[in-house]
């Protein structure tokens, strides 16, 4: 029986319609919006002023404490203003708007397509570069990758998990990497491997992928150290936590982190991104992203700069269909409903999903009926009805006991819910109000 | 009289004595003073458990006043500087005076003046909206009109107005508790001082972006160019991220202010109409016949 992790989880409709499409590179956008909070943790601090000239890669927005990263130009150009643009929520966020003129690289950029082979950097060294090159985790949470690398004092890694599961149906920019740039990432993986000081590396691939187990497998016999496993097809198993108990069978304690099992997870785009980044010295300020959708003309896999304008990657997959209802960043389990397509691409945009009027709006809401199957799917073994009717009366004592923080958001709760009751969202609200009284404590 | 019925009488009563001597000695012996001063205080206040002086409930209030022996920082804003005085004397202190306050609600962004963008049709909440969303307008400061405000008020004081998708406050029933102040995301309600007949002059906007945006995203958003600290005369108003603030303990009502806004942000409450604008009309109406 193959591997997966042990409470619920559900099984939506993969519906993976760009699994066969390879990464298409998308035209230069005319202007690019980078936002300077990308990542999790502190925003960036910008360095340019308007009116300056930069190049592609090069830094404009600098790291401002431990758990932030650099943001590096995606396009050369002018600076034409420092704003406010739209983000994903509708917020008007601070970013650096370029006008793009051209297509100048940084000279120390390697863009060949050659595979570097030989490691010459030490651990200090490839973190200090991951750093530098401003590398977030890119399945989507946007977590410093150097933070990760550097364990606190007194735990020790002995396990890299690298992330190929893609359980989120619709998506498949992991997918397509997984075939297109196979020997990059295991590349990437052996410097994660050696930046964490670690021997073992397994890679997670669902078994919806068997193509891209194939290739990785037969390639990881030629790295030491290296292994794939296949999991079972079941959502959320490309949560950290779901996927360090599907590999290595280890818990990780309530409101610890992994490292605390001596594991270490990043994403399949996050090793290739490694790779390019130690390797091609080459920052992160391009992605591969999905556009996809039942009705879309041409789903596809693009690899885009950061700050091109959603619609352009609409238009580039056959334009916007007419009814549509809703446009999703993300895919459609834990993604976020857009509310203007101007909104930019950012480092943890790992999809663009359309939905059909059909599907695209909220069923009315019912009473509970006490079925359970919340309770059932909860990967993370928390009560969800019960959370949502503490979140729902503000009892946020009681919340905290019933271990709210420990959701993970995934929403298999209001997935699988046949009463359509919004539990993830009042979920959410108690984590944020739990979430703020915890760090008025200390 | 029967044996039995004899016997029963005996026995309970010798049961009902035994128990009383042991609860007096328990009694006795457990006993916790309590000032009876709280008792009197928490008479002397209105019972509405509010919460509005910052504490669970009008016993916490008068235990907290009664520990404490003093009134610095307590006041309870149902009861008033009435009832604060009888709490003093109760407590043989000094009673701070403070004006009375009432809620404001401070954005104007009908639907008229703030056009909807988007389509939210997640929880009805305001505290969930915000979490996720801007709003279905473009201007991410502004009233999200769920409610919030009006579901947490214990005194009828606050309501939606369905045409204009805002909330109103009744200033009669409002005691300046500060529970919808609490309860609304966008920190859009502001406690101000009350005037005569419930007059009120205020800026009904809370966009901080630059005059360009906030104007495109509602026509009477606050644009912040200083027309009104210009003409005030009692240095009443301030200018901050792009947006004027009206100080209810300075401002005279003089009404200078409103005229000079050149998108009509500032509000006036409750002023009998302009007698000279009537005369006008009147004087117009004829010659346009």
């Amino acid at each position: 029986m193959l591997k997966t992790f042990k409470y619920g989880g559900v099984h939506p409709a993969e519906n993976k319609l760009s699994a066969g499409k390879a990464i298409e590179q998308l035209p230069l956008p005319k202007k690019a919006a980078v936002l300077v909070s990308q990542h999790i943790g502190a925003p960036s601090k910008v360095v340019v002023a308007k009116g300056d000239t930069v190049k592609v890669g090069q830094v404009i927005a600098q790291s401002a404490g431990f758990v932030s990263t650099n943001i590096h130009a995606p396009v050369s150009g002018k600076v034409l203003k420092i704003d406010t643009v739209t983000d994903n929520s509708g917020y008007k966020k601070e970013a650096v708007v370029i006008n793009v003129d051209g297509d100048e690289w940084l000279d120390e950029i390697d863009r060949s397509d050659t595979l570097e082979t030989s490691i010459n950097l030490d651990a200090k060294e490839i973190t200090d570069k991951i750093l530098q090159s401003g590398i977030v985790g890119l399945g989507g949470a946007t977590f410093p990758t150097h933070v990760k690398l550097m364990p606190p004092s007194g735990m020790k890694a002995n396990i890299l998990l690298i992330n190929g599961v893609e359980c989120e149906p619709f998506l498949t920019s992991d997918h397509r990497l997984m075939l297109e740039k196979g020997e990059e990432i295991l590349m990437g993986t052996q410097l994660l491997m050696k930046a964490l000081k670690v021997k073992k590396a397994v890679i997670g691939i669902e078994r919806n992928k068997p193509d891209a187990i194939k290739h990785l497998s037969k390639l990881a016999t030629k790295h030491e150290g290296i292994s794939v496993c296949p999991l079972k097809v079941k959502y959320p198993q490309g949560g950290e936590k779901q996927l360090i108990k599907a590999v290595t069978g280890r818990e990780v304690p309530s409101g610890a982190l992994p490292i605390s099992v001596g594991a270490v997870v990043n994403n399949v785009g996050t090793a290739f991104a490694v790779y390019e980044a130690v390797m091609k010295n080459k920052p992160l300020f391009e992605r591969i992203v999905t556009v996809t959708g039942k009705n879309i003309e041409k789903p596809s896999n693009f690899r885009v700069r950061i700050g091109t304008p959603v619609n352009e990657l609409i238009e580039a997959a056959g334009g916007l269909p007419e009814d549509t209802a809703r446009i999703i960043s993300g895919g459609p389990m834990m993604g976020k409903a857009i509310p203007t397509t101007d909104v930019p691409v950012t480092k943890g945009t790992s999809g663009i999903l359309i939905i059909s009027e059909e599907a695209g709006h909220r069923k009315p809401v019912e009473n509970c009926i006490r079925c359970g199957r919340c309770v059932q799917v909860c990967p993370m073994g928390l009560e969800p009805y019960l959370l949502m009717t503490l979140s729902e009366n503000k009892k946020w004592g009681k919340a905290e006991t019933e271990k709210v923080m420990d959701c993970i958001e995934c929403g298999s709760c209001s997935y699988t819910c046949p009463a359509n009751r919004p539990l993830l969202d009042y979920i959410r609200y108690g984590k944020t109000s739990v979430g703020q009284i915890i760090r008025s404590r200390k | 009289m029967s044996e039995p019925l004899l016997y029963t009488v005996i026995i309970l009563s010798a049961i009902g004595i035994a128990a009383a001597i042991i609860l007096y000695l328990v009694a006795r012996k457990f006993h916790v003073y309590e000032d009876p001063r709280i008792d009197q205080v928490e008479e002397a206040l209105p019972a509405a458990n509010c919460g509005g002086c910052g504490y669970a409930g009008c016993r916490a209030f008068a235990e907290a006043i009664v520990k404490d022996n003093s009134l610095d920082d307590k006041y309870c804003p149902v009861g008033g500087n009435e009832v604060m005085e009888k709490v003093a004397s109760i407590m043989g202190l000094e009673a701070e005076q403070k004006a009375p306050r009432t809620a404001v609600v401070r954005c104007n962004g009908t639907c008229e003046h703030r056009p909807q963008t988007h389509n939210y049709e997640g929880v009805q909440t305001c505290a969930i909206a915000a979490l996720n969303y801007s709003g279905e307008t473009d201007c991410q400061y502004g009233c999200l009109g769920f409610g919030d405000c009006c579901t947490v008020c214990d005194f009828d004081a606050i309501h939606m107005n369905p045409e204009t998708g805002l909330p109103e406050v009744i200033d009669e029933n409002c005691v300046a508790c500060g529970a919808c102040v609490e309860a609304c995301p966008r920190d859009l309600i502001e406690l101000r001082k009350v005037m005569p007949k419930y007059r009120k002059v205020y800026v009904a906007c809370r966009n901080m972006d630059k005059g360009g945006p906030a104007r495109k995203a509602c026509k009477v958003a606050c644009i912040g160019c200083g027309k009104c600290e210009e003409v005030c005369k009692f240095d009443a108003i301030t200018i901050s991220n792009n947006l004027a603030f009206i100080d209810s303990d300075k401002c005279k009502l003089c009404r200078k202010c409103a005229p000079v806004c050149p998108t009509n942000a500032i509000i006036e409450e409750n002023f009998p109409p302009p007698k000279k604008k009537q005369a006008e009309e009147k004087e117009s109406k004829p010659a346009e016949a």
